[in-house]
Formats: C-alpha cells, structure tokens, sequence
C-alpha cells in the first residue's frame, strides 16, 4: 500500500527539530509501522542520508522501548496497543501519518523520535521495590495470598514503562505509573511494611523530576498499551494519605 | 577460511588443560554446591567496599547479579543496552519458571528436575551444573514470591503450576503470558533498589564493544555511549558478562532488536573459548513471518500445548479450512509420534516435526510453512473463561499480529530461532578461561547441553545471578590482589584502539549495501544450510558461503552519518559483522559434531525412526573454540563429559 509518512526530525538534544514528509510505497498491510519505518530507513541509507532515530526492542509490546506520538495519540490511541503492534491495515490507503516523539518536560527529545525516559527509573529507584536481600526469603508458600488479589495485583504489575500515560496527560503527570507500582506492592503482604513509606517517596521524586499533579482527566488511561486501571491513581492517594505504621 | 580447513578433524583424547572445569570433587550431587562454597575465600564488607565488579547487560541475569553484589558491598557498574534495564529482552518470556517445588504432589523432586534437564539436553551437559540448578530453583521461587512477583495463585492462595515440555510433572510457575517481564521487574527492582542505596552504577544506552585484559585477567570493558557515540572505559577488578544469546544471527528469530553477540564474540576474540556454538534452539511455536525482511518474529508461548494440540491435514496439499477438515482427515502428528508426551514433546523435537511435515506438503496457512495449534478440545472442556484466565495476554497479542481469535479458528504457528544453548566456556564457578571474566545466563554454555527445557531460561538466568556468581565472582575478587588499573594504562588504550579501528573500518567500507540486507542473507544461509537439520554437504556448503558473505560485508557495506553521533545503523553493521564471524564458527562446530544431538540434527546419523543418534563414544563431550585470528581458523579444545550418576541411555520420548 501507499502511504505518507510526516515524522520528525531533530538531530540532537538543543537543535531545532521539523517535520518532514516521506512517501512510502509497496508496504505489505500485514507489516507493522515500524516495519514500514525499517523499509524507509534501508531508503534513506542507500541514498546516503542519516537514518530515523526510532526506539524499539521486542516488538510484541512488551518491553515498552518503542512509544511515539501516532496520528496526535500516544501510541496511535488504540486500546491496549503499543507503538511496535501497530499495523498498516489499520490505516486507509494513501494516509499520511504523523509520527512525533512523546513530549514532556520530563522526557527531553535524544534525538528524532527517541527520548530520555530515565526520570522513569528514579521513580522506580525512589522505593518501587521491596527491600530483601537476596537469600533471606522464606518458604513461598508459607503465606497464602488470595488469588484475586495476585490477579489484582499482577494487573497493576504489567506496567511496561514506556510513558505513554505521561505523554498523553495535559500536565504530563507519572501518577499513572507511580500509582501501578504502589499499587501492585501495597496489594501483596510482601509490599505492606514500606507502603506508606513507598508513595511518599515516589511522589516526592515524581515531583522533583518535573512530572505534573494529576487532575483526572483519564487520557493517560486511554492510550495505556496496558490498560492499567485509573483505581491505581485513588490508591496511590489512599497510599500516600495513610499514617506510616507506630 | 578455505575449503580445507573446513574438513572436520578428528577429536582430540585428551582433555585440555585450558580448559579445566573445577567439577565439585563430592561424590554425590546433593551438597556438592554447598561444600564447594565452604571453600570459598571470605572477605570483610570494608575490603569487598574496595572492589569493583563490572557487569555486562540488566536482564535477569544481569540485574540479579548486580543487585545481589552490591548487596554483599562490591561496588558495581552495571551496563545496559536499552534505555533501562526493565525493557532486558528477559521481558518477553512468557510461559513460565521450573522449580522442582512438587507443590502439585505429581512425584517432583530436585532429583528428577535434574533428570529431565540432563536428558532434555541430551547428555550433552554437566551432571554437577544441572543438578545444582535443580536445588537452587527452590530457593529461587522463595526469592521472587517475597519479591512480591505476583505468580498465579489457586483459589486456596497457594502458588498454582502448569506443565511444560518434556516434563510429566507440574512444575512450572507462571504469571499469565508474562512471567519473564515479571521476574524481570522483581531484579530489576532489586537493582534499582541497590541503586538508591548507592552501591550500584547503573549506566543504561552502553554497548560493550571491547574486553580488558590485563596481565591475563579480565579487568574492564570499553563501551559506546549510544546516545553520543562517546567510547568510555569501565575499569573494575572483575567482569561478569550477561549479556544473553545469539540466536538473533539467524536474522529472523524471536530475539529483541538489540538482542546480539558483539560482547560475547569480543571476549572470544580476546582469548575466552566458544563452547558449542552449532548449539541453537527453535522455539516451535512462533508466528510465521509476513515478509521476508521481517526481522522480529513473535512468540507464542509453549504453555499453550498444555491445552493446544498441534496438527496438520493428513494430505498433503489440503487447502481447505480448518473447520471444515473432519476429525479423521487430521494428523495430530506430536500425539501419534510422541504418545507418552503428546503435545508436550520438547521444543527440538516439535520444531523438527513440525518442518518435517511442511516439507512433507501437509503445511498450512498462505505459503505451508505453518501448523495448526488448536484449542478447540480444551475450549469444549473447559469453557473459554479458563482459557482466558490462563493465557489473556498471549491470546491478545495473536488477534493483534494476525487479526484472528484463536478461540474461533486454530492459530497457525511455525518454528524460529529462539534460543542459544552454546555460549562461552565457563567452570562450575561461571568463570571463563579468562580470569576475571564471569560468564552467566544465555550468554554461556552451562546447563541445557543441546537443547533448553521450556521454563528453564528464566531458572538458570536467576540462578546465576542471585545465587551462583555473587559467591564465585565474590570469592575470586576477595581473594585476589588487584593493582589498580589506570585508564592511561597500555590494556585500556589498546582495546580503545581496537574498538575505535573497527568503527573507522565500518564507516569505510562505501559500499552499496546495508548492514541489514546482509544479515538477512546469512540468515536465509543458516536457516538452510545450519538451521533445524543440517548435512556434511550444506554445511561445508553454507560455511564457504558465509565466508565469501564476510569477505562482502567488509567491501560492499554502507553506513550513513559519522561515529560521534546516535547512530542506530553504525550501531546494526557492527553487530552483523560479529554474526558473520560467529555463523562461520557455527558451520565448522556443526560439521565437526558428527553425530546428532538435541537440536544438532545431522541427517547423517539418525535412528530408524527417524531420531537424533548420538555417537557418545565420539561426543560425550563439550567442543570448545579459541580464536586463531583473521588468518587462522579458530582451534579446537575438548572437555569430556562424565556421567557418574546418570547412564545416558537413547533420549525417547515415544
């Protein structure tokens, strides 16, 4: 199929960026947009220019390196699709369509559709975790956890960390995705003793990072590749609320 | 390389004295691990604060042993390909982890998890090495529950367990489709843990691209900064490579983009042997490919043949619909080949049926390479919510990659490459040849002999980094005498030069070709000439061949954009160049096992019906590589296996 591809381009961190448009021609419906990026690529190689700066790893959706702004919509805005599952059939013959990285005061542009999301793995190192050293675990099945509550839990876990939730928000708020860890920890016994603890530090740290407060407008919810819950959002205010234990 | 030094040679009687395994010297398994840490040198916290270890890649492997040193007080460098170490392609194991827990009261033990581990590998690994795996396993699920990885509960809140292949208990632990990213996020939460608490130097977008080696010991890596192209030296006093697999040579497989073997072929380069490497698994059940530039195939994970039977119309050339092919008409060929395992027949030998029937005319889907896993049975039996409960996710990704929901028509699924069980040499310790250079997860050769159990990547990758090589890497660095290494020092700045001689040499080349162009070539000769079954013939063939595709690459490659700069194609010619070296080391390995093995299926040397034939008396044994350089072809060592506890007996699964 033919289409038109209008991407942007910025060739470093503090250089000016612009849109330019790529005709695509002989795509198979059945590949991917990336793929399509790939075969453009190949293209701009051959005739000697710099290739698109684009993320992407597993291109099943589940590593969340890939992510970018598709058609306005992060991740193209279809429910529970990440960037890489995105297929040409999905769109009209003849389309053009605007590909940006995801923009955020949090995620400064690397270069063409590739950011820094690092401030993602502060948060994570802000208490997203359960403090255990390796080695002093007791019998797994010693404590038994109901199994809507592992399956509760395990929905909050899924989070893949490509920040579509924060590029989609109007105040580019992590309260998505802090609220998804908490969530997944403050939901399981293992998690209980640091809750309190946990999303305080991680809201401060979110804070810190330049990330936005949240003011419920659920986008971050629409476009998750995930479809992590907005529930997580009011648990992490609970959590963050709560007296820390003694 | 010339056609004669392509000649398989007989191999060597004797064992290599480079190659000494340091085998427990216990002469029962059980306990061997732990007496061989009694022995291990101990150091105070202030003395291990002092030294540093670095660590090549953050998937399981990875981060459980960077989280798990500097817990111990190592200070530690951990390097990561991706923009973080959550996105490690560990992320996309789906079915699940082994442990010989016997929560199911099925007849597991540590024992028979060692049996079926050895036997699935097809004696082709160490008696102690496995069984330690099955040991550890039990402390691993411990580890991740109290983690708080939220594994599948039954309805009592006990831990719930599936069946995989080549198994005939229940003993695989699972989260949904996802397992792997969620034991992934566990370490990589553990890491992140140690990294606020300040012993861990996480350095995410690096990609090793040279070893140090000083005065014979490994003490460093040189890295490309990604985002700047900036070549930065990272100096510690030992290195642990866990950097995963290489079957991504293969150009079509289910490995992730940055999935490669540059750090593993540059530690063979500097002197670390290459143990197995024809040794390569295909995962049966993938989505066949839409086009053949497609580099990134999809898994599907094996869990689903607990409920999924396979099968393909009983004659050849049958195009109907699934649907409309009566019962009679259809060949569940894993059940009428394989009746005690059925559809869980291990993956070597699913993927060799599978490509057997194709080739045989009895394929489907739009070009018959294609078989269907079909879960009607199971749907009738149990109800469509049970099956969603257990495989949501894989279900979802199928109906997004193929528009078909897989409980209304069967899925269509075909081998590809997936998995490496060659890898580096390393001893029972993890460590390599090279002192100081610790090997761990995909990236060595250790436990799965020639071919890996479903649901034992994630076990091992866990295995040796929470538990093994934080006391091995532990020991040899609290024991030792470093001097310090400047970063102006005669090593660094010679494996600087190499590095940085190698990106001038791939931006040189002005050719017309892309990087990409050639690794799909090799991996169109792979496939046929070193893929599922492989001959004297194609493998002399297809070793010539990737020769004169190298000697090509070097003159006809086009990058674009300069070395100090993003430079994702810079980034793909230098991983393909790496390929291409391994892919001939692979062909000479596969032509020199004369026999089958596992996945080395040599058409020569098959059973009446049709089954690998092993020649033990030859081959009960590791074949490990050194490099002889540009100009040399790589020379053999050998390690013999001992079988003291187990007689290796013909691997059946009928």
């Amino acid at each position: 199929m033919k289409l038109a591809l209008r991407i942007w381009r910025q060739a470093g961190p503090a250089l000016p960026g612009a849109f330019v448009r790529y005709e695509l021609d002989g795509a198979a419906p059945e590949s991917t947009l990336l793929e399509a990026l790939d075969q453009l690529n190949e293209r701009l190689v051959l005739a000697g220019e710099a290739p698109i700066a684009f993320e992407s790893d597993c291109r099943e959706g589940i590593c969340g390196a890939c992510g970018v702004v598709v058609g306005g919509r992060a991740h193209g805005g279809r429910p529970r699709t990440a960037s890489c599952e995105l297929r040409l059939s999905a769109f009209r013959e003849g389309e053009e369509i605007t590909i940006e990285p995801f923009r955020a005061r949090a995620f400064p542009i690397v270069r063409d559709l590739i950011v820094d999301r690092s401030a993602l793995d502060r948060l994570i190192a802000a208490g997203g975790y359960v403090s255990l050293r390796t080695g002093g675990a007791a019998e797994a099945n010693a404590l038994p956890i109901a199994k809507d509550v592992a399956e509760r839990a395990l929905d909050a876990a899924a989070c893949i960390g490509c920040g579509a939730c924060i590029a989609a928000c109007p105040n580019a708020s992590a309260a998505l995705f802090v609220g998804a860890k908490v969530t997944h920890l403050a939901l399981l016994p293992q998690g209980g003793p640091e809750r309190s603890r946990r999303a305080r530090r991680m809201v401060e740290a979110a804070d810190r990072e330049g990330f936005g407060a949240c003011s419920s407008h659920g986008e971050c919810h629409a476009v998750c590749p995930k479809g992590i819950d907005l529930g997580v959002i009011g648990r992490l205010n609970r959590e963050h609320l709560r007296r820390p234990p003694g | 390389m010339s056609a004669a030094a392509i000649q398989p040679s007989s191999p060597a009687r004797s064992r290599d004295r480079e190659l000494e395994p340091h085998l427990p010297q216990s002469s029962t398994l059980p306990g061997a691990w732990r007496e061989r840490q009694a022995g291990f040198t101990l150091a105070t916290r202030a003395r291990r604060r002092q030294r540093r270890v670095i660590v090549v890649g953050s998937g399981l492997a990875g981060a459980a042993a960077a989280a798990t040193l500097s817990e111990l007080g190592f200070q530690v460098s951990c390097l990561c390909i991706q923009d973080s170490p959550r996105r490690a392609h560990s992320v996309a194991a789906q079915g699940g982890i082994n442990a010989s827990k016997n929560y199911q009261h099925d007849g597991d033990s540590v024992q028979r998890l060692f049996l079926d581990t050895l036997r699935g590998g097809d004696y082709r690994s160490r008696e102690p090495n496995v069984y330690r795996l099955a040991e550890l396993s039990l402390a691993i699920i411990d580890q991740c529950v109290a983690q708080g990885v939220p594994f599948a509960r039954e309805y009592g809140g006990q831990l719930e367990n599936r069946s995989f292949g080549g198994a005939l208990v229940s003993r695989t632990f699972y989260a949904r489709g996802v397992t792997g990213q969620q034991l992934l996020l566990g370490a990589y939460q553990a890491l992140l843990k140690e990294v606020d608490q300040g012993g861990v130097q996480l350095l995410p977008r690096r990609e090793m691209l040279e070893l140090i080696v000083e005065d014979g010991r490994a003490r460093g890596v040189i890295a490309r900064h990604l985002p700047t192209g900036a070549l930065e030296a990272h100096l510690g006093d030992a290195v642990v490579l866990a950097s995963g697999g290489y079957a991504s040579v293969f150009h079509q497989s289910t490995n992730a983009q940055s999935s490669n073997a540059t750090a593993v072929v540059r530690a063979y380069e500097q002197g670390a042997a290459f143990a197995n490497p024809c040794f390569v698994q295909f995962h049966p059940s993938c989505l066949p490919p839409h086009a053949p530039e497609q580099g990134k195939l999809i898994l599907m994970s094996e869990a689903l043949r607990n409920d999924g039977r396979v099968w393909v119309p009983r004659s050849p050339g049958d195009r109907r619909a699934p649907e409309s092919i009566p019962e009679a008409e259809r060949d569940y060929y894993l059940e009428r080949m394989y009746p005690r395992y059925g559809n869980l027949a291990p993956r070597d030998l699913a993927s060799r049926a599978a490509k057997g029937r194709c080739d045989a005319g009895h394929g489907v889907g739009p070009d018959g390479r294609g078989v269907y896993l079909d879960l009607a049975e199971a749907l009738a039996r149990e109800g469509a919510p049970r099956l969603v409960e257990r495989y949501a996710n894989l279900f979802e990704l199928y109906q997004r990659a193929t528009g078909t929901d897989p409980l209304r028509a069967p899925m269509i699924i075909y081998p590809a490459a997936h998995y490496s069980m060659g890898g580096l040499w390393v001893d029972y310790d993890l460590m390599s040849n090279l002192p100081g250079l610790f090997v761990i997860g995909e990236a060595n050769f250790s436990d799965h002999g020639a071919n890996r159990l479903g649901a034992s990547a994630l076990l091992q990758g866990l295995a040796d980094g929470y538990f093994i090589v934080p006391q091995t890497a532990s020991s040899y660095a609290a024991g030792g005498t470093f001097a310090p290494l400047a970063p102006a020092s005669a090593s660094v700045r010679s494996a600087l030069a190499r590095a940085e001689q190698r990106t001038r040499r791939l931006l040189g080349a002005g050719g017309q070709h892309t990087a990409r162009q050639f690794h799909a070539q090799l991996g169109r000769l792979l496939w046929s000439g070193c893929g599922l079954s492989r001959n004297r013939d194609t493998l002399q063939r297809t070793a010539l061949a990737v020769a004169e595709l190298r000697a090509r690459f070097w003159r006809e490659l086009r990058v674009t954009a300069g070395a100090a700069e993003l430079n994702q194609e810079l980034e793909r010619a230098g991983r393909v160049a790496d390929y291409l070296l391994l892919a001939e080391l692979m062909c000479l390995d596969a032509l020199r096992r004369e026999e089958s093995a596992g996945c080395h299926f040599r058409e020569e040397y098959q059973t009446a019906e049709g089954e690998a034939r092993r020649r033990d008396e030859e081959f009960a044994h590791v074949a490990a590589w050194f490099y002889g350089g540009e100009a040399e072809p790589p020379r053999l060592a050998i390690e013999p296996l001992q079988f003291r506890h187990v007689t290796p007996s013909e691997r059946s699964y009928r």
